[in-house]
């Protein structure tokens, strides 16, 4: 399989379908209050975007069951939506979720607090949400993969937390999951080298304690040792101006989330 | 939605990837012996295919010749093709 190049026509294309996953993301963020189910969050999206043009990417991706994947504390990624799974003060759940419209893929995810969370809890998002922003700066043509990898590691190593292997990053196009993959770790100047018109979506997942995963069904991924876990993700194409985050309107600037 | 980094190389569910899985395997019977450990043998169709040895059974040495019943395992793409899998006593 051969890395995509998009034109700006298709990178249009994507940034409409990112626009929606944005939108619905924000909207989930302010949504999230303690006393919510996980499948209430999924109910609300699909209130969210009914009516609106695409359809949402996860669902039937693989057998996902679900429009939303939603991963509480300890969960890492590709959390299964559930009435059970009540959301309580001082959880943190990662919110992902991907648009399909046109043929063409945007995927987006950011971990919201519920309610007020201890300190350590607020430093795990803070840091993985700046690792978010350090790999989306090095998304320039010229650099490497592994530019952006290490962004991600070493400031993620410095804070004292560490990064999962198992899941990587990914191209995204007219598929949601394509070629590059992209490790959140890795050395400066190895790997494929960045070209304008490459998107890839760039998703730092951050350990609190050690790095390694257990998988608790066919897709919830969580923490082996237990320690809550943080996941922010944007799709970032790779532009003649620098990095383009295809997962948000234009107007917003500033951190990534 | 993370991707798990090997996940391009495994096919959808229900596919093992395996090529040799998807084999038909019908009853023949060996015509005449040809170069290069291949057979000429006729279905039970009447149909005449060409059909090599498989590697387990060259592995073993089992021996074939003309007029040997065996079980022969056709590719669904292309059926002027076989594979001797199995010679009957």
């Amino acid at each position: 399989m051969a890395i995509h190049l998009r034109s700006p026509e298709e990178l249009g294309k994507m940034h409409r379908a990112g626009i929606i996953v944005w939108e619905v993301l924000t909207a989930l963020r302010q949504f999230v209050r303690p006393g919510l189910t996980t499948m209430d969050l999924e109910t609300f999206t699909g209130e969210l975007i009914a009516g609106k043009p695409g359809h949402a990417a996860f669902k039937g991706y693989r057998g996902y069951p679900c429009a939303l994947c939603t991963s509480v504390n300890s969960e890492i990624v590709h959390g299964i939506p559930s009435p059970k799974r009540k959301l309580r003060e001082g959880d943190i759940v990662s919110i992902d979720f991907g648009m399909e419209m046109d043929g063409y893929y945007a995927d987006s995810a950011v971990t919201v607090p519920v309610g007020e969370i201890r300190p350590e809890l607020n430093k795990l998002l803070h840091v993985t949400r700046e690792a978010l922003d350090r790999a989306i700066d090095k998304m320039r043509a010229g650099n490497r993969l592994g530019d952006v990898g290490h962004a991600v590691q070493s400031w993620v190593e410095e804070n004292g937390f560490t990064v999962v292997r198992e899941f990587v990053g990914h191209g995204i196009g007219t598929r949601m999951h394509d070629e590059p993959n992209l490790p959140n770790y890795g050395e400066p100047g190895r790997g494929t080298r960045l070209q304008e018109g490459m998107v890839i979506a760039v998703e730092p997942m951050v350990n609190a304690g050690r790095p390694d995963v257990r998988m608790r069904d066919e897709w919830t991924a969580e923490t082996a040792d237990g320690s809550p876990s943080a996941h922010f993700e944007h799709t970032v194409a790779v532009t003649a101006n620098g990095p383009w985050i295809l997962t948000r309107p234009r107007e917003v600037t500033g951190p990534a989330w | 939605m993370a991707k798990r980094p090997n996940d391009d190389r495994k096919k959808e569910k229900g596919d093992s990837g395996n090529p040799k899985e998807d084999a038909i395997e019908v009853m023949a019977t060996v015509i005449e012996p040809l170069p290069n450990a291949m057979f000429r043998v006729q279905l039970e169709n009447k149909h005449q295919v060409l059909a090599h040895v498989s590697g387990k059974m060259r592995k073993n040495f089992i021996r074939i010749l003309s007029g040997d019943k065996v079980a022969v395992e056709l590719s669904p793409y292309d059926l002027t093709r076989g594979r001797i899998v199995y010679r009957y006593k």
